[in-house]
């Protein structure tokens, strides 16, 4: 039997967790036009967008359906330099952003903890990056957004249009295919980072500095030590930076400020044994970070991509993880809720479960998008081992903490939950299944993600 | 959907009395699964039913289902698709063990089990995982024996049908490759349930607790072959490598 050219190849696709792979039909739309024929004669198991598959679940899988990767639409990269945007088709990474802007003297608004995520992404999960506490999310600097509706009609968004736009903003892709976006750009002198280093010798250290400092700083971000146990329970590294002006740069940089050059040194293997990463290797890796981080450093000055993605210098450490994969876990809790955040940290070094790059960061204001993660408060994220043995209980236990004290968890990391959780974390979440049903009448945008967790509703049977 | 630790939201029972079938559908609905349909001959099973309800099943339903008459499998797995949605988990738990001596005595009963235990597997089976197929996802966990790594002296007929339903759902398995789903083949030594109530248990006997257990840990880890207990993997080693004329001598 002939394949409809268009409807794509059937591939199996998972989330950079590597967990759970579903089988879909890879579509890649050439134009605008295309695209929305597609969406228009979706098959009955649905369609959603996927970008560059840095979701760690299963966000931009459609078991059985559709999946639209849209990196073959017209780049149509434009920078407006009076305005002080750029507009850039949904496909677009945020690599090729920062290697286009960085050497114009323009910087994303928001950049996340890797480059390899793309506009539509950004926008479907209104990613956050170092600098939330003072700059929000990514869809606070949105000027507008085009996507295409569930009944195939091509709309162009802003914030004025207030529910349709803001319920795209963390949407997830599940209110139609982003297609373009036109970003507010930040105005840069030079592509490195003035940074202040501290070493905290626990939990309590860390929030503390954190707390007392933040204002002063445009990103900030804790590395935690999650193995540390006892009295060092929570010790961290805390970096803190501004970008560089032009007259902070040592005299030979000064030369050529803007020059962007991210170093990749290297892949990881193909393939990696289960259990590499485990309790004794991830602590000889936490050890000797902690170890080789200064106590006190002021001043330095050093790249903005090592800055802001040390781990993409090694593509697809995913698979360091094994064929097993890894779980992203990332909440957030309001202010006041520090015993939560105690509490979850305590279980794992007791629970020695061997998570390396655990984040900790102080979130400002959120987005009114109804299904945006950020919202005041601290979050912290952390990869494990999916082969963990006792982690289901672990992190639903985490999942119960977190949602009784008016915490949530991050959509585009989970890959576990459970299904009654997201109406509790998102209490907003009608109100967004309300937009949905408008846009999206025929309900033609499904995920497995929204089927594992019901989000659209309808018992997220189908 | 099975989520990324391996927790699932329904879950089919193909043979809904089984007693190792319906603790695989306990624990998964303990791990988190909502829904389950039990599959059994007659279309009642409110004991296994009120079981999973208690354990915390939100909808459980109970359909008809008869093993020995394939041509009526298909529509059973839509009719069970059409009460679930996706079909998360398909245990295929059915089987009649039976008295060896009584089927070695009275060949049309044997054929009649071989049926159940294989032709029943293969048509259950082919149309599960065309369901399977479809939604892109989904395991079809196939109960298959110890008694089928190779067949013994004590129960070759049991043992016969097993080995070949374990052959059966290795290829099913290599034919799904790439599709999203996937099989599982469990491989339990003796189970002590009321369908082994008359055989002397062999050594590593286990509960249908158990074999749910290492089931579940499949799901999570995603093993292709669940031994119960594990020590059976060794064990059906040396099986393999015995010698004829000490084989031919195992009494069990």
């Amino acid at each position: 039997m002939r394949e409809d050219a268009g409807a794509g190849r059937r591939v199996l696709l998972s989330g950079w967790g590597r967990t759970a792979p579903t089988a879909a039909r890879l579509a890649r739309p050439r134009d605008l036009a295309e695209l929305a024929e597609l969406v228009a004669r979706a098959p009955e198991r649905g369609v959603i967008a996927r970008g560059l598959g840095r979701s760690y679940g299963d966000a931009a899988q459609c078991a059985g359906g559709l999946v639209l990767d849209c990196a073959d639409l017209d780049p149509g990269f434009r920078v407006d330099a009076a305005a002080g945007t750029v507009t850039a088709s949904a496909g677009t990474s945020l690599d090729t952003l920062l290697r286009e802007l960085v050497p114009r003297g323009w910087f994303p608004p928001v950049v996340p903890g890797t480059r390899h995520v793309t506009v539509g992404g950004a926008i479907a999960a209104d990613i956050h990056g170092k600098n939330h506490h003072a700059d929000s999310s990514f869809g606070a600097h949105l000027r507008s957004y085009t996507v295409v509706t569930g009944t195939g009609e091509v709309r162009t968004l802003r914030p004025g249009d207030g529910a349709p736009f803001w319920a795209g903003v963390g949407g997830m892709g599940l209110t139609g295919v982003i297609t373009e976006a036109v970003v507010a750009l930040r105005p840069v002198e030079t592509a490195w980072m003035r940074v202040d280093t501290d070493r905290t010798p626990d939990l309590d250290a860390t929030l503390d500095l954190m707390a007392r400092t933040d204002g002063d700083y445009h990103h900030t971000v804790a590395w935690v030590d999650l193995l540390a146990a006892g009295a060092r329970t929570g010790r961290s590294v805390v970096t803190r930076g501004h970008h560089a002006v032009r007259d902070d740069l040592p005299v030979r940089a000064r030369r050529d400020p803007l020059r962007f050059a991210p170093r990749v040194l290297g892949a990881a293997p193909g393939w990696a044994p289960p259990g590499l990463l485990n309790r004794w290797t991830v602590r000889a890796f936490n050890t000797a970070w902690y170890a080789r981080a200064p106590q006190r450093r002021r001043d330095e000055i050093t790249p903005a991509s090592g800055f802001f993605h040390p781990l993409d210098a090694v593509r697809g450490w995913n698979r360091l993880y094994g064929p097993r994969g890894l779980v992203q876990y990332q909440f957030a809790v309001p202010f006041g809720a520090e015993p939560v955040l105690r509490r979850v940290v305590e279980r794992l070094s007791a629970a020695r479960a061997a998570s390396f790059l655990a984040v900790l960061k102080r979130f400002g204001p959120g987005t009114p998008g109804p299904l945006s993660f950020p919202q005041p408060g601290w979050t912290l994220a952390l990869d494990l081992p999916a082969e963990l043995s006792g982690l289901p209980v672990l992190l639903d236990t985490f999942d119960r903490w977190v949602a009784d004290a008016g915490g949530r968890v991050y959509l585009a990391k989970d890959s576990r939950m459970h299904p009654e959780l997201p109406a509790r974390m998102y209490p907003r979440l009608d109100e967004w299944r309300a937009v949905r049903a408008e846009v999206d009448p025929a309900g033609v945008f499904r995920s497995d993600l929204a089927r594992r967790l019901d989000l659209v509703g309808g018992g997220g049977s189908r | 959907m099975r989520n990324a630790l391996g927790a699932v939201r329904s879950v089919l029972v193909l043979g809904g009395r089984s007693e190792i079938g319906l603790a695989i559908a306990e624990r998964l609905v303990r791990d988190g699964a909502r829904a389950v349909a039990l599959a059994v001959r007659g279309g009642r099973a409110p004991e296994a039913a009120a079981r999973l309800r208690e354990a915390g099943a939100a909808e459980v339903h109970e359909l008809e289902f008869d093993a020995d008459a394939p041509a009526s499998h298909a529509a059973v797995l839509a009719r069970a698709a059409g009460l679930l949605g996706d079909l998360d988990v398909v245990v295929a738990a059915f089987g009649h063990l039976g008295d060896q001596a009584a089927l070695e005595a009275d060949p049309v009963a044997a054929a009649a089990s071989a049926h159940t235990n294989l032709t029943g597997h293969v048509s259950a089976g082919l149309a599960a995982a065309a369901r399977l197929r479809e939604q892109g996802h989904g395991v079809l966990v196939v109960l298959s024996s110890m008694a089928g790594v190779r067949v013994r002296r004590a129960n070759f007929v049991y043992g016969a049908a097993k080995a070949g339903l374990d052959g059966f759902a290795q290829g099913l398995d290599d034919a799904l490759y790439g599709s999203g789903a996937r099989v599982m083949i469990v491989r339990p030594g003796y189970v002590r349930t009321k369908m082994s109530a008359h055989v002397p248990a062999a050594p590593f006997a286990a509960t249908p607790r158990q074999v749910a257990d290492a089931v579940a840990d499949g799901l999570r880890l995603g093993w292709r072959y669940v031994w119960v207990p594990s020590v059976l993997r060794s064990v059906a080693a040396v099986f393999r490598v015995l010698p004829r004329s000490v084989w031919r001598r195992l009494r069990r």
